[in-house]
């Protein structure tokens, strides 16, 4: 069907969209950029903030010009006194709400609002009245709430409720004590939160972060009595960069290396070669489950949030979950035993750090079974933006770095690992291994295009060694739900299914820079990220995690096999039901 | 189920039965007892009235009697109010007591218990409810069967061309040709903004989809107004016909009524007439044997002023928070779950059925030129006749408090009328002689609203008076936008520093910056009208603000931060009642001695003012 | 109605209850306000327990439930007191001083509207009009309503409860 076109005007300029267009998206066709508060592209479009108001000739109120579309003829006025006065009065009254601690803030320099108070000049506030007052939920290993920051954008709800389709948080009370909470205004750690960070990422202000735990990584750094190793998630390294003003979807992994070993650690370690880990043992453990119909469909197990998920909303289908840990555990479990040994250091001296685009694996390292002989595999998980802070806390030049490798002898990983990072790669990674060990062959076609790309659910049929195998690869959580209501009721005959809690897979995860509502309506962050990984894939000379010398090496020295009893004990793990409202 | 002939029936005989209820000459042995059951006279024990009344005519074995529930007379203040037609006789203030009396002096020996006739405020006794000054300028279309049938019972409603209407529409007329009528008839949305209803019904009608619905807003939320809620208690069936009607016209089969859940008589008959109009076959299926389907359904708002604006309604209904969605798009293209929904207010489509009956041109040739027909306002505050006045549109102020109002109580001067309540406006003496409609109310500041007319004496400070409005909507604001949920609250802030003394003049000015605004950049009509009451107060009563600010003085003697409560000497003669009324016993003197204040006692609750006979107390 | 409410009953008669309420209303999320209106109405207030079943039930999180209890004002949270005592707040009846009203229970009482007096005896609220403007200024006890009040008409009811609840 043809596109009608639409003819109006913009602060004097004529210009033609499509219909069905929103006034904001037609300013910016125009050149114009109106400023927006609480809209977030596809999550939030509602127009509770009012920042984005514009005057419309003949409309008698102003008009919303983020979700409002346009209309034939319409003359648009995007910067008149009128508007000009408007925004600024609510500019006002939003931070006359506000903690306006910024130096002690986290997001300060980050910050939509305060990019706002820059750029409409706010020298003073006019209408100072009372504030609303809150505790701060800081009771959970993941989120911290601080809602006297929290200028009701709601964006954290529609991330969590439409986006995740978890609802964890809502806005309760009316009028000026409404306030974003969970239920009967418990820690988020009593209810059903995954802690997939999502709203953190929604967030304008610093009123929803990360509970920080660098603290602890600087005192680690400075005790000689402490080994401290670090290993980096694939996903960081195509972020990370962003802290520093590099563009979107830079790898950075040569300079991140750099960074990490000046900052002091003992030793930098790739979590991709934890995924050549996973992924031998997930594969094996498939193609087990695949021969002996035990299980199917076997989901991954890699992406916390979703472990909490499944443990929470669907115990009745934690039989179809892998056993395998994810690959930072995986990774810390062999760093503090195989390579303990080797190296012949107390693991009890030894303090692994993971740096994580994820918030969730706060949560996940300090399960009860992540312990092997009383000690945690992964002592400390601190996210992409902790990492950022500490480079900048240690006056790291980070752009003007020189690349460096990861250290031997754990440094090697593959192609299969770096796309761990991407919904659809942990699929594509096992698959990979996964038709070998099926044909006994080394084939040549390993790239799985059917499970690239965006899409919340990518469906498709795969023939391994002339069978068909029928696999699912859903990112975030809502189409987490669709997959699992099919499996449940067994209208699905999936054999294989990936599940990433973030949409999108952990390049978009909580603990990753978090991009602006402008940027997010701008650039398509999370493509710009994959393609990173694809392209660090596409150029690794190996590629099939079971051809990693190193993986090859620790089974043959160490784990045995995959499944072996030692690969069990170590890189293994069991879930739990668990109570979605706990204490209320 | 009963066919047209059955219906036709019933209307014919049951018509015959009840000509004594609005013919004075009819003829008849019979005598109808009419027991007033709206909320107010309920409240002031009318069920135990009718239960006497029943008690006393079965012992004294009276059968050409009947005692009749009925919905509000309108004049509240007399209530309970017992009416005996067809002689029409009015007894004001009856308690379950007085039955007796009743029936032995009026039934019995045929003549009027005197004490229980009401007085007009001239004193005057009132023989007959027509010769009541309050009912003299009123002309009953919404309110036409209210206090005349007994709203529980169908039969009663078809009595009086109840159904009439809406048979003639599905038999007769195209959808067009019934918006034809109604927007011929000029008839506009009595819920507040005076849309017109026609126009509303044409888009709705033309909106594309398959599924829609068409919604009564009962939410009746305006403190002080309470005109659905009485026509919901005497005459449920007129708006379920009018649904019905309007359901036909734009092409839907299915209703809800969003009605107050503090309207428990209101739901309750509600409930009962749509039981009764299904058992009929006028709600349901196939309705009159025409191939139309329509039904009704109940919900009940629970407790927030915000879901009277239609699109928070909407989502109410959808079982969520009551949250506006910014308009445009509006409801006749999205409305309940996306589909095309139109939404009347109760009183508007209390005029539907009139209308088809009677004509376009009829309705028409009521009122001005701009607002046709007529409007029911909820008369209270200092006026001497509270209750519920149907007039038509185009009478002036002066007319409703003066000649239907029965002027201000206690010799105390007209100071404002507010109408349109919290999203309204005061309208002060210099306009008392406005003629009402939509445009009129509009140019001197306040607004129509949905019929809450609070009259106010000299003794109202208006400060405190726009206080207790933005109170009322800081209270309510849904909170979604910023400008209402964080602008009200500054402009309360503001205002209680007025009222405590503590304001400056810049103050008025914040005030000004805010209000004009928070009406331009909220997202609903709630928060667009919330600084209505300041700016038309400071309109009128700007020197007022001033006095606040800068002087730091109350006249009115309400803020009491700053009043302080002296006895002239001069005046004082000792009778000492002042004394006695002092809840504080912050009056201290001597029998047959001058009084003082003690005003390190005194709270400032102006009991003594309104005590002293001698005018010897003020500020 | 006041009289027919079960106050702190046990968590298994609320599950009945709104399991009982689930054969009346249809799993669709609009169903939520009648429903909670249902339980309000028999318990005086929405029991964790009821809210539970009901995110289950219709599939709403317990967090945008809690959202649309605190939103409006008839659905609480606590049990109310043995008698509820409610000033109304229209405009006719604040014209005619119902704050006065309002600010000697308080006082008495020493609790603010909406709360309960520890000894749970007594609830107090300011309401919306109540429709009795007729007979302003108005309060209600237990759903009873005294017009033409005063404080002194006030002091007397509140006097004649204390009386009674003392023996």
């Amino acid at each position: 069907m043809e596109e009608k076109m639409v003819n109006l005007t913009i602060d004097g300029q004529k210009i033609s969209v499509p219909s069905g267009t929103t006034i904001l998206n037609a300013a910016k066709e125009a050149g114009i950029d109106i400023p927006t508060l609480c809209f977030l592209k596809d999550i939030n479009e509602v127009g509770d903030c009012r920042m984005c108001i514009v005057e419309v000739e003949g409309r008698k109120g102003f008009a919303t010009s983020c979700i409002q579309t346009v209309e034939e003829g319409m003359v648009v006025h995007t910067h008149t006194p009128n508007v000009l006065e408007a925004r600024h009065v609510i500019l006002d009254l939003i931070i006359s709400n506000h903690a306006k601690d910024c130096l002690t803030c986290t997001r300060s320099g980050n910050c939509e609002l305060q990019d706002l108070a820059i750029k409409f000049n706010v020298l003073n506030i006019e209408f100072e009245g009372e504030k609303s007052k809150h505790k701060i939920d800081d009771l959970s290993p993941s989120i911290v709430r601080d809602f006297n920051k929290c200028i009701l954008c709601r964006r954290c709800v529609a991330a969590c409720k439409n986006v995740q389709g978890i609802g964890a948080i809502d806005c309760i009370n009316r009028g000026f004590e409404s306030c974003i909470s969970t239920t009967y205004d418990k820690s988020l750690n009593d209810v059903n939160c995954t802690f997939c960070g999502q709203c953190i990422e929604a967030c304008p202000t610093g009123a929803l972060h990360e509970k920080e735990t660098i603290n602890d990584v600087w005192i680690k750094l400075k005790d000689p009595d402490t080994v401290v190793l670090v290993q980096t998630a694939p996903a960081v390294r195509v972020a990370l960069g962003e802290e520093f003003g590099m563009p979107i979807g830079t790898n950075v992994k040569g300079k991140m290396i750099t960074a990490l070993k000046r900052l002091g650690f003992d030793k930098v370690f790739d979590t991709n070669t934890g995924a050549d880990f996973t992924i031998m043992e997930e594969a094996n453990e498939f193609v087990e489950r695949f021969k002996n119909h035990d299980n199917l469909p076997m989901i991954t197990s890699c992406s916390p949030g979703w472990v909490k998920y499944i443990e929470m909303n669907y115990p009745e289908l934690l039989p179809h979950l892998s056993s395998c840990k994810s690959p930072h555990q995986m990774f810390g479990a062999i760093l503090k035993t195989y390579y303990a040994e080797k190296e012949n250091i107390d693991p009890s001296k030894i303090y692994v750090v993971s740096v994580m685009p994820c918030i969730a694996k706060k949560f996940e390292r300090q399960r009860p079974e992540m312990k092997e002989n009383g000690l945690y595999d992964v002592d400390n998980v601190i996210t992409t933006r902790e990492l950022a802070r500490m480079i900048k806390q240690a006056n790291i030049e980070f752009t003007k770095l020189e690349d460096s490798n990861f250290d031997s002898p754990m440094g090697e990983a593959t192609g299969a690992g770096a796309i761990f990072g991407t919904t659809g790669g942990v699929m594509e990674a096992a698959l990979r291994t996964a038709q070998d060990i099926l044909t006994g062959e080394d084939l040549p076609k390993i790239d799985f295009e059917q499970v690239r790309g965006g899409e919340g659910i990518k469906r498709a049929t795969i023939s391994i060694a002339g069978k068909p195998i029928k696999v699912v690869a859903a990112s975030g959580l809502k189409n987490a739900k669709t997959i699992l209501e099919e499996i449940k009721s067994g209208k699905s005959n999936y054999q294989f299914v990936e599940i990433m809690a973030c949409p999108g897979g952990c390049i978009m995860g909580g603990g990753q820079p978090i991009k602006s509502s402008k940027i997010r309506r701008e650039v398509d962050v999370r493509k710009l990220r994959a393609d990173a990984l694809y392209d660090i894939d596409e150029k690794s000379t190996i590629r099939k995690s079971h051809e990693n010398p190193i993986v090859k090496k620790i089974y043959a020295e160490y784990l045995e096999a995959p499944g072996s009893y030692r690969a069990e004990k170590l890189l293994h793990t069991k879930y739990t039901p668990r109570e979605k409202y706990k204490n209320i | 189920m009963i066919t047209l002939q059955e219906l036709h029936k019933i209307r014919e005989e049951k018509r015959k039965e009840l000509d004594l209820r609005v013919n004075t000459k009819a003829d008849t042995r019979e005598k109808h007892i009419l027991v007033c059951h709206g909320t107010g006279c309920t409240s002031s024990k009318s069920p135990q009235i009718l239960e006497n009344f029943r008690k006393i005519l079965k012992e004294k074995n009276i059968n050409n009697v009947r005692v009749i529930m009925t919905g509000c007379f309108g004049l509240c203040a007399k209530g309970p109010i017992v009416i005996i037609r067809p002689e029409d006789t009015f007894y004001a203030m009856v308690t379950p007591e007085d039955c007796e009396e009743i029936i032995q002096t009026h039934i019995i020996e045929g003549k009027r218990v005197e004490r229980l006739l009401c007085k007009d405020i001239d004193g005057k006794i009132v023989n007959s409810l027509d010769e009541l000054n309050f009912y003299k300028k009123q002309k009953r279309i919404a309110l036409k069967n209210c206090g005349v049938i007994n709203p529980e019972n169908i039969d009663e409603y078809i009595a009086f061309n109840g159904y009439e209407a809406l048979e003639r529409v599905l038999r007769e007329y195209t959808q067009d040709e019934v918006i034809d009528i109604i927007k011929k008839s000029g008839l506009r949305g009595r819920g507040g903004a005076g849309f017109p209803t026609g126009k509303k019904w044409e888009l709705t009608k033309l909106a594309e989809g398959k599924q829609k619905y068409v919604v009564c807003n009962a939410d009746e939320g305006d403190p002080g107004a309470f005109m659905d809620r009485s026509i919901l208690e005497g005459d449920p069936h007129s708006v379920l016909e009018a649904m019905a009607i309007a359901g036909y016209a734009i092409g839907a089969d299915k209703g809800f009524i969003y009605v107050r859940a503090e309207y428990p008589i209101a739901v309750h008959r509600l409930k009962i007439a749509i039981e009764q109009a299904r058992n009929y076959g006028i709600l349901g299926k196939n309705i009159f044997g025409t191939g139309f389907n329509f039904d009704i359904e109940i919900r009940l708002g629970a407790g927030a002023f915000v879901c009277g604006e239609e699109t928070a309604l909407l989502e109410s209904i959808e079982g969520k928070r009551g949250q506006p969605r910014v308009k445009p798009p509006y409801p006749a293209q999205s409305g309940l779950w996306g589909k095309p929904t139109l939404i009347n207010n109760v009183e508007t489509y209390a005029n539907i059925a009139q209308i088809i009956l009677k004509g376009a041109e009829w309705y028409s040739s009521i009122g001005t030129e701009t607002s046709k027909g007529t409007k029911v306002f909820a008369l209270g505050g200092n006026v001497n006749n509270i209750g519920l006045v149907e007039v038509p549109m185009g009478t002036t102020l002066r007319e409703i408090v003066y000649d239907i109002g029965g002027g201000i109580p206690n010799g105390r001067d007209f100071k404002a009328a507010q109408t349109g309540g919290p999203s309204g406006g005061c309208i002060p003496k210099e306009h008392l002689d406005t003629p009402i409609d939509y445009e009129s109310l509009k140019e001197i500041g306040s607004m129509m609203g949905s019929g809450g007319l609070i009259i106010m004496d000299d003794t109202k400070c208006m400060v405190s008076l726009a206080k207790f409005y933005l109170e009322f909507t800081v209270s309510e604001s849904c909170g979604k936008c910023t400008p209402c949920r964080i602008g009200t609250k500054r402009m309360l802030e503001i205002l209680e520093k007025l009222c405590n003394g503590e304001g400056e003049e810049f103050d008025i000015y914040k005030l000004e910056k805010l209000a004009v605004n928070i009406q331009k950049s909220s997202i609903c009509g709630l928060g667009q009208s919330a600084p209505n009451p300041v700016i038309s107060t400071l309109k009128y009563f700007r020197e007022e603000f001033r006095q606040h600010a800068i002087q730091k003085e109350c006249k009115a003697l309400e803020c009491k931060a700053m009043s302080k409560i002296t006895i002239d000497p001069e005046k004082c003669k000792g009778c000492g009642l002042c004394q006695k009324h002092c809840p504080v016993q912050a009056i201290e003197g001597e029998a047959r001695e001058k009084r003082t204040i003690n005003q390190d006692k005194c709270i400032k609750c102006g009991t003594c003012l309104t005590s002293c006979p001698f005018h010897a107390i003020g500020n | 109605m006041q009289e027919n409410t079960e106050k702190n009953c046990c968590t298994e008669k609320v599950i009945d209850f709104v399991k009982n309420l689930e054969k009346v209303y249809k799993q669709e999320k609009d169903n939520l306000i009648s429903m909670l209106e249902e339980i309000q109405e028999k318990y005086g207030y929405i029991p964790k327990e009821a809210q539970i079943e009901l995110s289950e039930y219709l599939g709403i999180p317990m967090a945008e439930i809690y959202g649309v209890i605190t939103f409006y004002s008839r659905f609480t949270l606590e049990p109310k007191g043995k008698h509820t005592i409610s000033v109304c707040f229209g405009t006719a009846c604040f014209v005619k001083g119902s704050k006065k009203i309002m600010d000697r229970l308080t006082d008495r009482l020493k609790i603010e509207p909406g709360k309960t007096t520890d000894d749970g005896l007594f609830s107090i609220d300011e309401t919306r009009c109540v429709g009795a403007c007729g007979l302003a200024p108005v309060f209600t006890v237990n759903g009873e309503v005294y017009g033409k009040a005063t404080v002194q008409k006030l002091d007397q009811v509140l006097d004649e409860l204390l009386k009674e609840e003392s023996n």
